[in-house]
């Protein structure tokens, strides 16, 4: 009846392999935190695969390249990223969104690459790593490429990947003294619930002015939004309330939300900018304790 | 659509089963092993009624495929106990009242020892957001909450 | 007070099923099997409302591994007749179309046919070869939609109970009720200030983590053997025996543990439709809901519409009030608007009231009963007019309360005169209380709100079996819920003048054990615990009639003290007391084996009132609301057990929190329910809350040894108002319809100060 099989690929050439072969009925799982829900569901189609990718060691591991920058295998689980010893001080903001994806349990399995390949606008660690100028390793049958992160979703569900490829590994980049990052989301709960809306800031301060920044928005759009504009507002200033405004402004400018169970498009719309104003606070503060 | 042999350690007993590629380790834990200690409350991984500790790390195990279970080492509710001594837990839990129906109970306590394995001074905050994930519809977590920070001072007391 | 009065009643001792329930050995709904059983699965309406044209089962029943298909056509048509479940009303002509989707499928899951397969995946794939063929109809899901001209209609045949004229139209509203005391219209001529608001609230789901589970086997003799998560084991008896056309007594129904129930487990989904698919398969057949059914297709309490008025001359007493509420039934008539009604404005000593209630029924599952079915909506809407009235009477919330609260002697709206009861007692308790004497802390602001429940009463029946070494067995019939075997064996205890320990009590299937009415309206620990009191009692006048025996005298010179029997009158002196042990020993000598029995049907419950204070924080950004402190008082007449006491009080009065701020069930414009799973039906979860504090007043029921009242529901009843009273004083909007989520509190905030909004 159940004529999905499941496979445990030590390297990722296998795994690519595998996914190959497939023809499209491959299904990667790394911590099933949303494969399994749909496979309980009765969601996934017969005659799928399951690559199972946790065996393959570049998979999993983290590794720190010094002045901030790390690579973090794709299905590193959240709990593994907050236990690392170095991760927090240098991406506070990446991993409190990590950090977000679901409970304590969930968090043991639960990763950014599969948050990122479950294509949901709403995922919590995609705005925090499209502000943190994150790139994906990107292997296929064709061998590998680096795609920034907010190139990778195309919409609710679906990925720019070509067939046959898989998300390998995230990179985050070597940043200057006096920086920091934050994530803010806004859920009707305080634990359990998916995003409202969800902000990232990433920045760089220096003598009090904000020399650079990138901003990470989701669950107001279709796919997580790079907004350069509430950037640009940023870079320059002291952070004062104007900058923080114009930021704002700019957020609440690039929402597309809809009105669904989790909320309106008003007031996703307002939120995206309390949420910039906040998070920018937030991640202003820490940056100028580095 | 042949089943998968695993081979693991549950509760350190070493333990074979043979499971469809789709089934969860609730699943085996349940209708397979006769493990059903472990509850399934939503079977998507919103209220912790499966948890389970796998490898030493709390998981929701309708969440785990059994094949992903080969070679890794899984403790259940069943395990808790040492003997006919109930865990300071477990005992708490009675003593507190900290269960009415019980039915999220095994998920509580499951929840409730990774966290003070991890920290065993945590504050009240602290162990409202670890045990999130654990819904209990009875009880309003409060004498669930006392019981586990009881415990927690016990086990300062005792280390001192 | 009652610590000292009493040995055992009143302590905390460890419940008895407390090692089970935390080492896993419990066993619940879904841990029961058979050898042989088989899956049963159940086909469910993808549509909100339609008509079911055929229905070809035939290839689901060539699949291998298939053993049984059923759908309505295997169920005997029943006849239009109302017998009560729980707090509620069902009528079996609805409950077997509830079971089975018959002429129509009413709201969206609406079972039409099962099947039993040798393996969940086989019962899958033969529910996907069934093939239905549905005429869709328009749909109707609102309370207020359904009550128009013009709107869908539900049951051809369903003409308005209660209306005169009768109405010659068919229309969406079941009945109509009027509760009237006094002469409003009078009273409001004498008002100096009147208040009026309409209020809503939406549907919300009991929540319980445990889904609806049974196993259930019929053998080749037609003896039927059922294990169910149930609050009533002789309910599930009753309605397969009604359903079915089997004789009662050949059903024997075993309760398992319950995983949670609020009122949601006292009535049947899957257990006749479990026993139809093993008498048609020869095989025991086990059914298990997933989280998607339980949402889906089993009662959720019942969203509504509410309209209060309420007159008060300057100094605050209340000349007059008026309320009337419209409830929503699901498919079939039978929502809890009767006790929405007479609850409404219970609390309250008012000489002139007026209540009307309307049953309506929409596109929705049937609703069940929920903790106080029905006394929330209404609570929520003349609480919150209460608040108004004190704000601008600039009064006190609680003097306001105080002034005119109910107290023995007054007549309710619907009926009966008060005996003792403790609402003033409450009251000034929750006044002199350090939370309510201490200053909101910084930022916060504080809300109150009363509640009451009548209580419950009704049929109990109990055993109390002395063992060959003089232990006791009580055998009681209710399932234990949330820890009344522990408040059953303090009693027995107590009356017996043994250790708790000595004492185990057992819930008995409706084989073993005389008739018992559900677990529900907070009836357990009085009714059922009368029971054991009073079978307690037979059993030590027949100890003394043993003892007796044994010294050669009249019983009525034996007397029962300290667990033991004694001489008495004359006879002091002249024998050793004899113990239960002892007694139990010759037992064989004296007449056989000892045991004490009785069945009731329990009258002079009393009714329950709380009062709940909660400081809360509002975030003007967001609309998100943070719960500093919460206190629930409550009189619960004796406190038996009082660990679990608090846990009632703590329990519900975070049910009510959920319901208050963002528990709701949300459609789409097709009639599906599109939040039936725990992460989008948000119940609050352990970081969402404080501790709860609680205060226990004791007003002792007259009618209970023990003084007992029901304690489980009336901590529901305050928290919606206690909540949106907090709201309203925290950022001057009152909140009128629920839930206070983030997204409709921003919303009310921003049109309230409209600069917010443009900013």
């Amino acid at each position: 009846m159940t004529d999905i099989s499941y496979s445990s690929p030590k390297t990722i050439d296998e795994a690519v392999a595998a996914m190959v072969a497939a023809k499209g009925a491959g299904r990667i799982l790394a911590g099933g935190t949303d494969l399994l829900v749909q496979l309980r569901a009765g969601f996934v189609k017969p005659g799928s695969i399951i690559v199972d990718i946790k065996k393959i060691a570049e998979m999993t591991s983290i590794e720190d390249k010094g002045g901030g920058s790390f690579k973090v295998g794709a299905a590193v689980t959240g709990m593994q990223l907050h236990d690392h010893p170095t991760f927090k001080k240098a991406w506070p903001g990446v991993l409190e969104a990590i950090n977000l994806i679901g409970s304590k349990q969930i968090q043991g399995r639960a990763s950014a690459g599969g948050n990122l390949c479950n294509a949901s606008p709403a995922a919590d660690s995609v705005p925090a790593l499209v502000a943190a100028g994150a790139t994906v390793t990107v292997q296929g049958p064709k061998g590998r490429r680096e795609v920034a992160v907010e190139k990778i979703p195309a919409g609710p569900g679906r990925m720019t990947l070509e067939p046959g490829e898989i998300v390998v590994s995230f990179t985050l980049p070597a940043r200057p003294a006096g920086s920091s990052d934050a994530y803010l989301r806004l859920i009707p709960r305080t634990e359990m619930d998916i995003a409202v809306v969800g902000c990232g800031v990433n920045l760089t301060m220096k003598g009090g002015i904000c020399t650079a920044a990138r901003v990470g928005l989701g669950a107001v759009a279709p796919t997580v939004l790079l907004v350069e504009a509430a950037a640009k507002a940023l870079i320059g200033s002291k952070l004062d309330a104007n900058a923080l405004e114009a930021a704002a402004a700019a957020c609440r400018a690039v929402c597309k939300p809809i009105d669904d169970k989790r909320g309106t498009i008003v007031y996703r719309t307002k939120i995206a900018g309390v949420l910039l104003k906040r998070a920018t606070a937030i991640a202003a503060e820490r940056a100028a304790k580095n | 659509m042949s089943k998968l042999h695993v081979t693991t350690t549950i509760n350190g007993e070493p333990t074979e089963f043979l499971c469809e590629p789709t089934q969860a380790v609730l699943d085996v834990l349940r209708d397979q092993l006769g493990l059903t200690g472990t509850k399934e409350g939503c079977g998507s991984g919103d209220c912790g009624a499966c948890t389970i500790m796998l490898d030493g790390r709390m998981v929701c195990s309708c969440l785990v495929l059994g094949a992903e279970a080969e070679g890794k080492k899984i403790e259940t509710i069943e395990g808790m106990a040492q003997g006919d001594h109930l865990h300071a837990l477990q005992k708490k839990f009675i003593e507190f009242a900290a269960l009415q129906c019980g039915i999220c109970t095994p998920g509580f306590l499951m929840a409730s020892r990774a966290l003070l394995e991890r920290n065993n001074n945590p504050t009240e905050t602290e162990v409202r957001y670890w045990l999130a994930g654990n819904l209990c519809r009875c009880t309003g977590y409060d004498k669930i909450v006392r019981a586990v920070m009881e415990v927690a001072a016990d086990m300062r007391g005792a280390a001192r | 007070m009652s610590k000292q009065k009493y040995k055992w009643v009143g302590t905390r001792p460890d419940r008895p099923d407390g090692a089970d329930k935390v080492t896993g050995r419990a066993r619940f709904g879904a841990d029961f099997n058979m050898p042989g059983q088989l899956v049963g699965k159940v086909l469910r309406s993808p549509h909100a409302h339609a008509i079911i044209k055929s229905i070809d089962t035939s290839a689901a029943e060539k699949l291998p591994g298939v053993k049984a298909v059923v759908t309505a056509k295997d169920f005997p048509e029943q006849p239009n007749l109302i017998v009560p479940t729980g707090e509620m009303q069902v009528n079996l002509r609805d409950i077997t179309r509830n079971v089975m989707a018959r002429e129509k499928a009413l709201y969206e899951s609406h079972p039409v046919a099962a099947v039993a397969a040798t393996t969940d995946a086989i019962a899958n794939a033969a529910l996907a070869l069934i093939k239905v063929e549905y005429q869709v109809l328009p749909h109707v899901i609102d309370v207020a939609e359904a009550m128009k001209d013009g709107a869908p209609l539900l049951h051809d045949n369903l003409i308005t109970e209660g209306v005169k004229p009768v109405p010659t139209k068919p229309s969406n509203i079941a009945k109509r009720i009027d509760n009237v005391k006094g002469d409003t219209d009078a009273g409001f001529k004498q008002a100096e200030i009147v208040v009026e608001r309409d209020y809503t609230t939406q549907p919300v789901h009991q929540g319980y983590i445990e889904p609806h589970a049974c196993l259930a086997s019929m053998a080749e003799d037609g003896q039927v053997q059922i294990w169910s998560t149930t609050q009533g084991h002789f309910q599930v008896r009753g309605f397969c025996s009604r359903l079915l056309n089997i004789e009662t007594s050949q059903i024997r129904v075993t309760p398992t543990e319950i995983g949670g129930g609020f009122g949601g487990k006292t009535v049947v989904y899957l257990e006749p439709v479990a026993v139809m698919l093993s008498k048609k398969s020869g095989k025991p057949v086990k059914m298990v809901m997933s989280r998607d059914e339980v949402f889906r297709a089993s009662g959720p309490a019942p969203g509504g519409t509410v309209h209060v008025k309420i007159g008060a001359k300057k100094d605050g007493t209340i000349v007059a009030a008026e309320c009337t509420i419209a409830l929503q039934a699901g498919a079939f008539p039978g929502s809890p608007v009767g006790p929405a009604c007479w609850t409404s404005f219970a609390c309250y000593d008012i000489p002139n009231i007026k209540v009307i209630g309307y049953d309506v029924v929409s596109n929705r599952p049937k609703v069940a009963a929920y903790r106080a079915p029905g006394a929330p909506i209404s609570a929520w809407g003349v609480e919150s007019t209460m608040d108004i009235l004190a704000q601008e009477l600039r009064m006190d919330p609680i003097d306001l309360r105080l002034k005119n609260a109910a107290k023995k002697g007054t007549k309710t709206s619907y009926g009966p005169v008060f005996d003792t009861i403790g609402f003033v007692e409450t009251l000034e308790a929750a006044k002199k209380s350090e939370h309510y004497k201490s200053k909101p802390k910084p930022g916060m602001a504080r809300g109150v709100a009363a509640g009451f429940w009548f209580n419950v009463g009704a049929d109990s029946s109990a055993a109390a079996h002395v063992a060959e070494d003089g232990t006791v067995t009580i055998i009681s019939g209710n399932p234990d819920i949330g820890g009344s075997r522990a408040s059953l064996a303090l009693m027995a205890a107590e009356e017996l003048g043994v250790d708790y320990d000595k004492v185990r009590p057992v819930i008995a299937d409706t084989s073993s054990i005389g008739f018992n009415f559900v677990t529900g309206g907070s009836r357990v620990t009085f009714a059922t615990g009368l029971a054991v009191v009073n079978s307690v009692r037979d059993l030590i006048r027949e100890c003394k009639v043993r003892a007796a025996k044994t010294w050669g005298v009249d019983p009525d010179g034996v007397i029962w003290e300290n667990g033991c029997a004694k001489p008495a009158g004359s006879n002091v002196g002249e024998f050793e007391p004899l113990s239960l042990a002892q007694l139990a020993a010759t037992a064989g000598k004296t007449g056989g084996p000892i045991n004490g029995h009785n069945q009731l049907n329990a009258q002079g419950a009393g009714p329950g009132f709380g009062v709940h204070i909660v400081d809360l924080k509002v975030d003007r950004d967001t609309g998100i609301v943070e719960i500093g402190r919460y206190t629930a008082l409550q009189d619960v007449g004796t406190a038996i057990h009082p660990s679990y006491v608090e846990g009632q009080m703590q329990g519900g009065a975070v049910q009510g929190i959920g319901w208050a701020l963002n528990e709701e069930y949300i459609y789409s414009a097709k009639g599906k329910l599109d939040n039936a799973g725990f992460l989008d039906y948000r119940m609050p979860v352990a970081s969402d809350l404080p501790m709860i504090e609680t205060v226990i007043v004791e007003v002792a029921n007259p009618h209970h040894p023990y003084g007992v009242r029901g304690v489980g529901e009336v901590p529901i009843v305050p928290p919606l108002a206690t909540v949106g009273n907090a709201i309203a004083r925290a950022t001057g909007v009152r909140m009128t319809d629920l839930p206070m989520s983030p997204p409709r509190l921003s919303a009310a905030l921003d049109a309230a100060t409209p600069r917010m909004a443009a900013e």
